[in-house]
């Protein structure tokens, strides 16, 4: 049908002049865009199966590929987009739900850009953190409300159990199965090196993997995959997951093509099924049912680890928040509206939630005004891009930040946004053992350890730069920042001051 | 057999104390103390009383067996072993189970056997001899719930049966018709010739709870699969 014919978004232009016709961007591209045409000893692109992922630009050793947006377009129309039109094309053609991967890429407003930091001038001297000691560790978890002595008056330990983080970055939930075997071998040497923490996500953990352990988050969520008392066990701090920025309010489906070999021995489910995570967990209706939950897992680890309850970023998230810290739980991890995802529905990731800067002022704005602030440690997710946004949501409130993208990026992602394809050429969002080959752990670890420890010095700089040397004193710290071009009422849910006040 | 005295301790002191003993143990006097049994292995628990909601939650391998009833959650996440309960269940029994054995002689409440699975060796089993309530079985993606409906004439499962059910089998003894069933779920009828399959769990729960096997095979069964015609799934276009 002509009417489904999409003119290809964007085009591969190949400069002949260089091209050596060695064929090396036909063996890189699974999605066969690039084939030699015999006739005539020349390569030719077929430029509407390209992702964008920029791994044959990468590896063609002539330089002699580029992908450029395409200048075809439609008419011009300020409400009906090129988007717009080709997603109804799309839909009218398949009849099926749009699916997209990755985080929300629409243009919604980015408060950590309209917020700026604080820096010393004369009356109270910067820090230089090459001179002086920086502390940028920070613990996660309950924090006791009072001094407890026995009858000596000697003090009792009455802390609760903590994670302690070198840096107060972590890696987020990304399951095996979404994400490649050597992409997790990648984050769990890292957050050792590091002294960090990365998440399974809800696919289990793999066997290979228990001796990062002392390094990693377990994930229980609504569909229990691989969840057992040693998996349980196996990590240093359990996470139940409720929602996700990417996608709130509903579940999740690895498909059965995805369900092979060791990703069906960790899920703990048979090859070729369905892996379907419900949307909400059919046990919790309420914050009691959660308590329920959060205490069977600290029951079941005695009571040595910590219990995190991740939730997406949606309108009433103070609230559900204050709900959560009065469950038992240790640590809330929010997620917000651009939090990135192997696949989700494009209508959800793209309407559904709200933006994390929002939820987390507003969140950690509510559990102060309550009194139970230190019942809980914050992380905060959902499209942390630099060391200066880490150190803008602790400002806001965040112990620490879980990074997703970000990491994925070091690994080598090119953001092209079709992970649910699964084949990612970059070896990460794959199970293709041609392809998962691509990504080299030794690399991939280096390069983590090298981007979170760039951060780290950075989040140092800015700190000295505030006159800060803990970054504990900077938590919830908004003197230390001003709104710019924002209104008065997102400058009150922010809880900062416009530049120049 | 060492004997527990559950009004001897508040909940958590209570599951402290059962957690240090090692072997066989006795419970008596529950009332509602919460998690006994977390993740237990390689022991038998008798209980008296009434335990508390997530009984056995992550069971691995340890016997548990209740006189009376118990509440909800019983069996959240059991990886292994079985749970005999004497009387009637609460909701939420043996969710996102993977394996052993519940076995209730009564009645047990919503959400049964929600999403339980099954991998390798492993295949949870579920028998109730009364009746369930709604939302049994649904996201079921393996192992057996067997819902016997003893002492009733009626279909012996509430409303959305099976809904999302996407593998495993769902058995319910009844001669009354099913009601209208999701469309994920196939339906057929299996007369008492045809029960070979779960004779092993009609027999332990004969035993168990002492009815005579005549009786649990006086009546057909409805044996309820996924509809591989219109499997849990959606279309999706990558976008």
């Amino acid at each position: 049908m002509p009417i489904n014919f999409l003119c290809p978004e964007y085009e591969v232009v190949r400069d002949y002049d260089r091209c050596i016709a060695c064929r090396v961007c036909e063996r890189q591209c699974a999605n066969n865009v690039h084939s030699l045409i015999k006739e005539s000893g020349k390569m030719f692109a077929d430029s509407s199966k390209c992702v964008v992922c920029h791994r044959c630009v990468s590896l063609c050793p002539t330089r002699a590929l580029k992908i450029v947006k395409s200048d075809h377009s439609f008419r011009q129309n300020a409400n009906w987009s090129a988007k717009a039109i080709t997603e109804i094309y799309k839909q009218a053609d398949s009849g099926g739900v749009l699916l997209s991967s990755m985080g929300n890429p629409e243009a919604y407003p980015n408060y950590f850009d309209r917020l700026l930091i604080n820096a010393s001038q004369v009356t109270n001297p910067s820090i230089d953190p090459l001179r002086e000691p920086m502390e940028t560790s920070v613990f996660l978890g309950k924090k006791p409300t009072e001094l407890v002595r026995d009858e000596n008056g000697r003090l009792q330990n009455n802390l609760a159990p903590q994670l302690h983080l070198n840096v107060p970055v972590m890696f987020s939930a990304m399951s095996y199965g979404s994400i490649s075997y050597n992409a997790h071998e990648s984050l769990a040497r890292a957050a050792e090196a590091l002294g960090i923490y990365y998440n399974t996500g809800e696919g289990g953990l793999h066997e290979d993997f228990y001796k990062y352990g002392r390094n990693t988050i377990v994930q229980v969520a609504s569909g229990r995959f691989g969840v057992h008392k040693a998996f349980l066990e196996s990590g240093a701090a359990i996470e139940i997951k409720m929602g996700q920025g990417a996608k709130p309010g509903i579940g999740g489906h690895l498909p059965g093509a995805k369900i092979v070999g060791d990703v069906s021995r960790t899920r703990m489910i048979p090859e070729g099924g369905d892996a379907i995570s419900p949307a909400p967990h059919h046990d919790i209706y309420s914050i009691e049912d959660l308590r329920q939950l959060v205490y069977s897992l600290k029951e079941a680890t005695e009571y040595k680890k910590p219990v995190i309850v991740k939730i997406a970023a949606v309108h009433n998230v103070s609230a559900i928040a204050s709900g959560i810290a009065r469950s038992g739980a240790d640590i809330i991890a929010i997620d917000g509206f651009r939090g990135g995802t192997g696949a989700a529905p494009t209508r959800i990731r793209d309407n559904v939630g709200i933006p994390i800067e929002l939820a987390l002022a507003s969140v950690d704005k509510r559990l102060r005004d309550e009194g139970i602030r230190d019942e809980v440690s914050l992380v905060c997710a959902g499209s942390i891009r630099s060391s200066a946004d880490v150190v803008k949501a602790v400002a806001l409130g965040a112990d620490a930040v879980y990074i997703g993208t970000a990491a994925l990026l070091a690994l080598g992602c090119h953001l092209c946004r079709n992970c649910q394809s699964g084949k990612c050429n970059w070896g990460i969002a794959t199970q293709d053992s041609q392809l998962t080959k691509r990504l080299n752990p030794d690399i991939g670890c280096k390069r983590l350890i090298n981007l979170v420890s760039a951060w780290d010095h950075e989040i140092k700089e800015m700190m000295g730069g505030m006159g800060i040397n803990s970054i504990e004193a900077l938590r919830g710290n908004r003197l230390m920042l001003r709104g710019i071009g924002m209104t008065e009422k997102e400058l009150e849910i922010l809880g900062v001051r416009h530049a120049g006040e | 057999m060492k004997k527990i005295n559950a009004r001897d301790y508040q909940w958590q002191e209570l599951n402290d104390v059962v957690r240090a003993t090692t072997g066989d143990i006795e419970l008596e006097g529950c009332l509602g103390e919460r998690f006994i049994a977390c993740g237990a292995a390689d022991r038998k628990i008798t209980i008296s009383g009434v335990p508390g909601n997530a009984l056995g939650a992550y069971l691995n391998g340890a016997e548990i067996e209740c006189l009376q009833n118990v509440q909800d959650a019983v069996g959240d996440t059991m990886n292994s072993g079985r749970i005999i309960v004497r009387g009637s269940a609460g909701d939420a029994l043996g969710y996102a189970m993977r394996g052993g054995s519940i076995y209730v002689q009564g009645d047990s409440g919503y959400r049964t056997g929600i999403h339980m699975k099954e991998y390798m060796e492993k295949r949870p089993v579920i028998v109730v001899g009364g009746s369930a309530g709604s939302f049994l079985g649904e996201y079921l993606a393996g192992g057996l719930i067997i819902v016997l409906g003893l002492g009733s004439d009626t279909f012996p499962a509430g409303g959305f049966t099976g809904t999302g059910m996407h593998g495993g089998e769902i058995w319910l003894r009844s001669d009354a018709l099913p009601p209208v069933l999701p469309e994920q779920v196939c339906v057929t009828r299996v007369e008492a010739d045809g029960i070979s399959g779960i004779m092993p769990y009609l027999s332990d729960f004969s035993q168990l709870f002492d009815v005579p096997m005549s009786e649990l095979t006086a009546k057909g069964f409805w044996r309820l699969t996924p509809n591989a015609k219109s499997p849990y799934k959606r279309l999706y276009t990558p976008n």
